[in-house]
């Protein structure tokens, strides 16, 4: 189960992830990173502070968004990954591809940079 | 039924053999009393013989008639009206022969004679009606209806015998006897039970053929007894009890039928909805078990609603996720309004444009309770699901909610060219129909979600075979090595995957992976990244052109959001060394025999089909180790260092480091089981959801 909270702030949109995202909420988090895109927005946080777990169909979602949001111009920065979900992400090499923050501040940085 | 056909036969030989005994023996007693010439023949022999010949025209209708396997009313009285016309053609060409010849008509013996061909035909014409009106009235006997007839038969059997008796007593007697006869026959003459079965044409033909047996019946009564009139010509001139009981009866219970018909007339209508009514429910049940598609089940009930009510027009109308087959979670179905938009219809003569035309009325004019499905009272009022309406084509609206599973998927809607053109009665029987759809409906929703399981899991079983057989039976090795792999699938199908390949004398290419998702799509890329491995490694690449080239094969048939991991080594017994590079795998872990230490191999390296463009080799690094004789290593998929207890906590790395560590002096094949065994014993009852795949390669 994954709850997903969308906040605005100062022109960027906070995707606040809880729980686990696994390959049925996998679907959860596609939607609400699609319809962030779809409102329009140019600067997406995910914040992964409580993101307990993720599944390889988890990390296809981020993937699939990279190649379009390359396009598009729109930047999406990750922080507050816990060591297991950022090895994952390490692992496969997703850092490499995406923009990944320690924490908060770092991430509210590189993404108005 | 062979029996019941011979002793038809038989009774209707004997009945004509003792109808022409008759004649004979009644004329030759008549000319032994006119020329008192002694025959031999008593006065009482013509008697017998008459009974014998009512007995056996009665055994003859009995099997023709009881017999016979139609139940149709109609046909029943089709039968009745066939011999009517029959005997009754006969009789009247007899009788114009009689007024041709004229003279003859005075002669004692053609006159005994013309009256006994006329009583054959008509006592044949009554004994035949009787039976069928005897299967009219036991048309859903009682006991006690049994019992009445079976006295009224048992009654007019024994009158046979009157006739014997002497002429005083039989005089004292004959008319009680008739009388109770009749009575009884009146009485019984009451069950008319089958009129109600037929339908409004079916009553009109019965009073048509009713009114020509009637017609029938007077001319064989004006006919006998005007022979009967002249009783000093004939000898036979006792008339039976038999006869005459059978004669009223079949005249009292055709009149009444008659009128009965005629009364129930207006009323069959009524009748005949009802039954069309129980048709209905029972095509609205069965088409469960037989329609393939829900579409037919709305079809039917809209069919049968407006048919049952009498309605003008109407439709029915589902929101499209009501309509889908929900396979997908339910919470995602959005609850059916009557205003929103795409709506799904089913009409019956009616336009788009009345449909929306209607909705307005009701909207604008806040119609309360049509539409309104939000009162959760149980304690159904009828009169709240009616409607006047002023519409230029329709006045009269009834509305019920479809419900399924407690939830509303869409309405039913009746139209009525008249005010006031629906009551109470209408909306219950259109209330019933509509319930009855839902169950429908949801039994046919849960049969098809029953069969999609059944075929996913045939689906799955088909994978699970794929996957197997992907996988190699033995792995390529040399002197320079050995190795042994472990993989059990969960009980769902994975995407693990392992392979070997020879190049030449010295290299073995070496591949482990893991394709992200479950299922079916899991074995099929599965599959291909086989295919890509076996063609890719004939082409003697590096590690990271291998995966360069595989991604780039691999991105086109990927879906979007899936990848693959993997990590490729190339073992070069030549230069004792082992070339690798790691597309997204778990990281190798390797035991270095001369240092005695155990580490991992993080390379660089980038999942298969994660960035599909020419960008990808720049995401990867190569690496090599040259192997030393006691070096360790192992390979392994994500299932094992992600293998979660009831704690919830993983395997990991560290762990499979340390067994590494403790057992690196054991053979390849003990490092294995060893490394298994304890994996297992950490997971404990815990269900396996994830595939476990390890490699281990021991070198020499």
């Amino acid at each position: 189960m994954i709850n997903i909270d969308t906040v605005v702030e100062n022109g960027v949109a906070t995707l606040k992830l809880r729980g686990d995202v696994d390959a049925s909420s996998s679907i959860d988090l596609d939607n609400a990173i699609s319809n962030t895109k779809n409102a329009g927005h140019k600067k997406i946080l995910i914040d992964a502070v409580e993101l307990n777990y993720i599944s390889s169909a988890g990390l296809g979602v981020f993937m699939s968004y990279i190649k379009d949001f390359e396009k598009e111009g729109i930047k999406l920065v990750l922080f507050g990954l816990n060591e297991k979900v950022l090895n994952v992400f390490t692992m496969l090499g997703l850092d490499q591809l995406l923009s990944i923050a320690s924490n908060e501040a770092d991430a509210q940085k590189l993404i108005n940079a | 039924m062979a029996s019941g056909k011979a002793l038809s036969r038989i009774s209707l030989t004997v009945a004509i053999l003792s109808w022409l005994a008759l004649v004979f023996s009644d004329l030759t007693v008549l000319f032994s009393s006119n020329t008192k010439v002694v025959t031999g023949i008593a006065e009482e022999v013509p008697f017998i013989f008459r009974s014998i010949y009512f007995l056996a025209l009665f055994f003859f209708f009995k099997y023709r008639i009881e017999k016979a396997e139609s139940v149709n009313f109609v046909d029943l009285l089709w039968r009745v009206f066939v011999t009517g016309l029959l005997t009754t053609v006969f009789s009247l060409s007899l009788k114009s022969i009689d007024l041709i010849i004229g003279s003859l008509g005075q002669n004692i013996f053609v006159l005994n004679t013309f009256y006994l061909i006329n009583l054959g035909l008509a006592s044949a014409f009554v004994i035949s009606t009787f039976l069928v009106w005897k299967r009219l009235i036991l048309y859903q006997k009682s006991k006690l209806l049994m019992r009445g007839w079976q006295v009224f038969e048992y009654g007019l059997f024994f009158s046979i015998i009157f006739v014997f008796l002497p002429d005083g007593l039989m005089y004292q007697i004959y008319g009680i006897t008739l009388s109770i006869l009749v009575i009884l026959g009146v009485v019984l003459s009451v069950n008319m039970k089958w009129v109600a079965y037929l339908n409004f044409k079916q009553k009109w033909k019965s009073i048509l053929l009713l009114f020509l047996i009637l017609l029938y019946m007077g001319y064989f009564y004006i006919n006998i007894t005007g022979f009967e009139e002249n009783e000093t010509l004939l000898s036979l001139h006792h008339n039976t009890v038999l006869l005459n009981a059978m004669f009223i009866f079949i005249f009292v219970y055709s009149l009444l039928s008659v009128l009965v018909i005629l009364f129930n007339l207006p009323t069959s209508s009524v009748f005949e909805q009802k039954l069309g009514e129980v048709v209905s429910y029972q095509r609205l049940s069965q088409s469960i078990q037989t329609e393939t598609s829900e579409e037919k089940v709305y079809e039917i009930l809209l069919d049968s609603a407006i048919s049952t009510v009498f309605a003008d027009a109407g439709w029915l109308e589902l929101s499209q996720n009501g309509k889908s087959k929900s396979e997908d979670d339910a919470s995602k179905d959005s609850p059916y309004s009557p205003y929103q938009d795409h709506l799904v219809y089913f009409k019956y003569e009616i336009e788009d444009t009345d449909i929306s035309e209607i909705k307005q009325i009701l909207k604008k004019n806040k119609i309360r309770g049509v539409f309104d499905f939000n009162s959760t009272d149980r304690a159904v009022n009828y009169s709240k699901f009616l409607s006047s309406l002023k519409h230029s084509n329709f006045k009269s609206i009834l509305v019920f909610p479809l419900q399924v599973q407690d939830a509303t998927i869409g309405a039913l809607v009746l139209l009525k060219d008249v005010s006031d053109g629906f009551n109470k009665e209408m909306a219950e029987i259109a209330h019933n129909f509509v319930n009855q759809a839902g169950i429908s409906i949801e039994n046919f929703r849960l049969l098809t979600s029953a069969l999609e399981n059944e075929r996913y899991r045939e689906e799955l079983k088909i994978a699970k075979k794929v996957q197997n057989s992907l996988l190699p039976s033995l792995l390529h090795s040399n002197t320079d090595f050995d190795i042994v792999a472990f993989s059990k699938a969960a009980d769902e199908v994975g995407g693990d995957y392992y392979d070997s390949y020879q190049v030449d004398e010295n290299r073995i290419n070496l591949v482990i992976g893991d394709v992200s998702g479950k299922g079916t799509s899991a074995a099929f890329n599965m599959s291909q990244m086989k295919g890509v491995f076996h063609s890719l490694s004939q082409m003697d690449l590096k590690a990271t052109d291998f995966f360069a080239y595989a991604n780039k094969a691999l991105s086109s048939c990927l879906e979007k959001t899936s990848f693959i991991t993997a990590s490729y080594f190339i073992i070069d017994k030549k230069k004792r060394r082992v070339e690798f590079a790691r597309a997204g795998h778990t990281p190798t872990l390797y035991y270095h025999r001369d240092r005695d230490q155990t580490e991992f191999y993080e390379n660089k390296g980038l999942g298969l089909g994660i960035l599909r463009d020419d960008n990808y080799p720049n995401y990867l690094e190569e690496a090599f180790v040259d192997y030393k004789s006691g070096d360790v290593m192992v390979l392994y998929t994500d299932g094992i260092t992600e293998a979660a207890n009831f704690k919830n906590e993983e395997y990991g790395y560290d762990k499979l480091k340390t067994m590494l560590e403790i057992h690196k002096n054991k053979t390849a094949k003990e490092i294995s089981e060893l490394i298994i065994d304890d994996l297992y014993t950490f997971v404990g009852d815990t269900n396996v959801n994830d595939d476990y795949t390890l490699l281990v390669l021991k070198f020499k």
